[in-house]
């Protein structure tokens, strides 16, 4: 297929599953920040919230001088033109790319993005006439944007042919995915570093849950473990654990089959194949202990560049 | 006499905890309300959290009413309130160990032998047999009551399968979702880590030969079952299991669940199956639900139970009645909840008070519970009252009876907008190895009719969410 169509493709399944994830974000952070303060919050919430995002920096360019409260950086994730990876941004940027491609997409993923999109529209008009945005209206959009990444990755599984528009959608949904979880994990390192408190006595139980939340994990870490929230286990399983369908392994097992495919079908493999399959084969020969030992947070911070390192290595190979 | 009311003080102000809460609620208008009640009903049956009545042949699938408006503990309300039951509960657990094993409180004559031994729930089986640390009841549901802003009055205790936790959670998720600027404005004590607590508990619990990774389990008689929206959500919440009787076997006594993999060996057994039904070997032949020679496996000391099997010897009505004796003779201290004045019906002084005063008292099955076969006195006809009073001479024993407390109000959503209705609270205490935990919050009861002191789901109570805040 056309590298720009490609490209589109790659890109459009990016951004839902950023919007996506940004949602989620702001839900576990909005949990975390209404808790008593007895129970560990730090106030530092919404910066690490930015953080997750990718967007500090962008953030505090922005609002010179003024502090991450709610309002504003709910403002600049969801709503702000201006911030390149805003919920409504991501929404936005889909769809050109799914108009872009308009016909490589079968008719169920295109009416579920142009829906989406046309509900934006709604949201933000009713938000312009009423100037504020509040809460409840709020946590019905973060549900919307829930919904509308369950519906494309729905309709892409069940009506899309197996071939180069799809493989490069689901390529594009899982590097994002990975370095999403990547973000979170880096943001948040220091809470699953190994302390010696007394377990379910631990402050720190309610940033654990909220990392599983923004990943929707929650349920499955205890179905995984059938213990109490570990943090070296919530690590080991947004890192290592290939069922956990948001850890790193998992996402590499998927690029790699992808990326089979294509091979396959193209006859020829690059280095976007080699790329993936060291990586890979470097997580599942990793021991959760071992990363620990050797550094968290070197260690997912080398994966980020991994990571983005392969996104390039597709650019270059197939999407230019 | 005006029942005290949790938000409003008799001059008409809010009590200090409710202040933000009561000005939000002035503030709100009515169809915000009824918008949001609706929505809160869409959630639950989307969820999926319903109740079955027995006895009601259309409505397997009832939605328990919810009302919007939160009951709030501050606190260091809350703070007293839990080391009462932390008290209580402690005093529970020695009291069956001591039942099934040295009887000292018996031979000290604190609480009369035939008490116990005449017990319907005591299980002479579970004599000599040792549960792990001591521990036989995990899970304590203690239903307590307020009538001013001073004291809790335990209205009974629930020992055996107590439900009702799965709304505690439920409530939450849905109020946080309905309510999010009244959470921004309050910072609620979460609840949320039930599940991991209850786990921690029962993986505390293991028998002496279990594997180092033990294998916990969540027992339900299946989805006819009253409560098995609650076990079914218990067990994913915890990532364990939700196994009926047919999916457990017993060999060379020990339990094992059938699975894909061939069998499993199962160390712990959170059950909400009753005594009699657990095991048609060891107790009612004709029981479906159980697992044959489960019992055995037990006394083997190869399985763990939550709760214990005997429990219910130490939450009927007529043990209830010596719960501060009891708690002073094993833990030397005055008990911190109150115990509601009761008369039992078994003695004849008591008995002839009751039958004179029937009017203006509750009287109870000793065993009962849900509510059933139950009478209010000043709710009840002539008539009725005459045929109680006729099953009252025929067998006191079986009865106790209690005072009409006027129990307390909280602000409630009705049809004639927001009015006072009679709450009560459960509040769900876990004891394992490691100690006793009570997660801050619980189960408020509320009787959706005006007037009206009972609040059991299976005669149209509803429920409320409970915060306990700071301030």
């Amino acid at each position: 297929m056309l590298s720009r169509a490609a490209d589109n493709l790659f890109w459009l399944a990016r951004y839902l599953e950023r919007a996506d994830y940004i949602a989620r974000v702001i839900d576990a952070t909005q949990r975390l920040s209404a808790l008593p303060r007895a129970y560990g919050g730090a106030g530092t919430e919404w910066e690490s919230a930015l953080e997750s995002a990718g967007v500090a920096d962008a953030f505090h360019e922005r609002n010179k001088d003024a502090k991450a409260d709610e309002q504003g950086v709910v403002e600049f994730l969801v709503f702000d033109a201006g911030n390149p990876s805003s919920i409504r941004n991501c929404i936005d940027l889909a769809r050109t790319n799914a108009r872009a491609v308009r016909t490589a997409l079968t008719m169920e993923m295109w009416e579920g993005i142009n829906s989406a999109w046309l509900e934006l529209r709604r949201f933000e008009e009713r938000r312009d006439k009423d100037c504020v945005t509040d809460l409840e209206e709020l946590g019905r959009f973060l549900s919307f944007v829930k919904q509308t990444s369950l519906h494309f990755d729905g309709s892409s599984n069940r009506t899309m042919l197996r071939n180069d528009a799809y493989w490069f959608s689901r390529l594009g949904l899982y590097v994002e995915r990975a370095d999403n979880t990547a973000r979170i994990l880096d943001v948040k390192y220091h809470v699953l570093l190994p302390e010696t408190e007394k377990i379910g006595g631990s402050l720190d139980y309610f940033q654990w849950t909220a990392i599983l939340r923004a990943v929707s994990a929650h349920t499955s870490y205890h179905w995984v473990y059938r213990q109490g929230i570990q943090p070296w286990l919530v690590a080991d399983l947004l890192i290592l654990r290939p069922e956990m369908p948001r850890s790193l392994t998992s996402c590499y097992e998927n690029i790699v089959r992808h990326l089979d495919s294509l091979g396959l079908s193209h006859g020829r493999q690059g280095a976007s194949q080699r790329h993936a399959r060291a990586t890979l084969g470097r997580l599942e020969n990793e021991k959760i202990e071992t990363i620990f030992q050797s550094g968290l947070h070197e260690f997912i911070t080398a994966f980020i560049h991994d990571n983005t390192r392969l996104g390039t290595a597709i650019a270059e190979q197939y999407l230019t | 006499m005006a029942a005290f009311d949790e938000m409003t003080l008799p001059d008409g102000k809010a009590r200090e905890v409710y202040r933000r809460l009561a000005r939000w609620l002035d503030g709100a208008p009515s169809e915000l309300l009824s918008s949001r009640r609706n929505q809160a009903e869409l959630l639950f049956r989307r969820i999926g959290i319903t109740f079955a009545v027995y006895g009601d042949k259309d409505a397997t699938e009832r939605l328990i009413p919810f009302d919007l408006v939160p009951r709030i503990f501050a606190r260091e309300e809350w703070r007293r309130l839990e080391q009462g039951l932390v008290q209580r509960v402690r005093a529970l657990n020695m009291f069956l160990a001591d039942v099934y094993g040295a009887r000292d409180i018996l031979r000290a004559g604190v609480v009369p032998s035939d008490l116990v031994y005449r017990n319907p729930h005591y299980r002479p089986e579970m004599v000599g047999h040792k549960m792990p640390h001591g521990i036989y009841v995990h899970i304590a549901g203690i239903d307590i009551v307020r009538v001013d802003d001073k004291d809790f009055y335990v209205l009974e205790d629930n020992a055996r399968t107590p439900s009702g936790v799965s709304y505690m959670l439920e409530n939450r998720e849905v109020m946080m979702r309905l309510f999010p600027e009244l959470f921004h404005a309050h910072r609620v004590a979460p609840v949320e880590n039930y599940p991991d607590a209850l786990l921690a508990t029962l993986r505390s619990v293991t028998p002496g030969t279990a594997s180092a990774d033990p294998t916990v389990v969540v027992l339900t008689p299946g989805q006819f079952n009253s409560a098995y929206y609650e076990h079914s959500f218990l067990a994913d919440k915890l990532g364990v299991e939700l196994v009926e009787g047919r999916d457990l076997f017993v060999r060379d006594d020990m339990v094992f669940m059938r699975t894909t993999e061939g069998p499993q060996r199962v160390d712990v057994i959170y059950r909400r199956i009753d005594d009699d039904f657990l095991d048609p070997l060891a107790f009612r032949a004709d029981s479906t639900l159980g697992v044959p020679g489960l019992f055995g496996a037990y006394l083997a000391g190869n399985v763990t139970l939550a709760n214990a099997v005997g429990t219910g010897v130490c939450d009927d009505k007529a043990i209830y009645t010596y719960m501060p004796e009891i708690i002073r003779f094993y833990l030397g201290e005055d008990a911190i909840l109150r115990n509601v004045p009761t008369w039992r019906c078994r003695e004849p002084d008591a008995l002839a008070y009751v039958l004179d005063h029937l009017g203006e008292l509750v009287v109870k099955e000793v065993n009962g519970s849900g509510g059933y076969g139950m009478l209010v006195g000043p709710h009840a006809s002539k008539g009725e009252i005459r045929s109680f009073a006729a099953k009252l001479n025929d067998e006191p024993d079986k009865f106790i009876a209690q005072p009409t407390l006027p129990l307390s109000t909280c602000p409630t959503f009705s049809d004639e907008g927001i009015s006072a209705r009679h709450v009560d609270f459960r509040p769900f205490v876990l004891s394992g190895a490691d100690g006793v935990r009570v997660v801050p919050g619980g189960l408020t009861r509320v009787a959706m009719k005006a007037g009206s002191l009972v609040v059991n789901s299976s005669q149209g109570g509803g429920t409320k969410d409970t915060w306990v805040i700071d301030g």
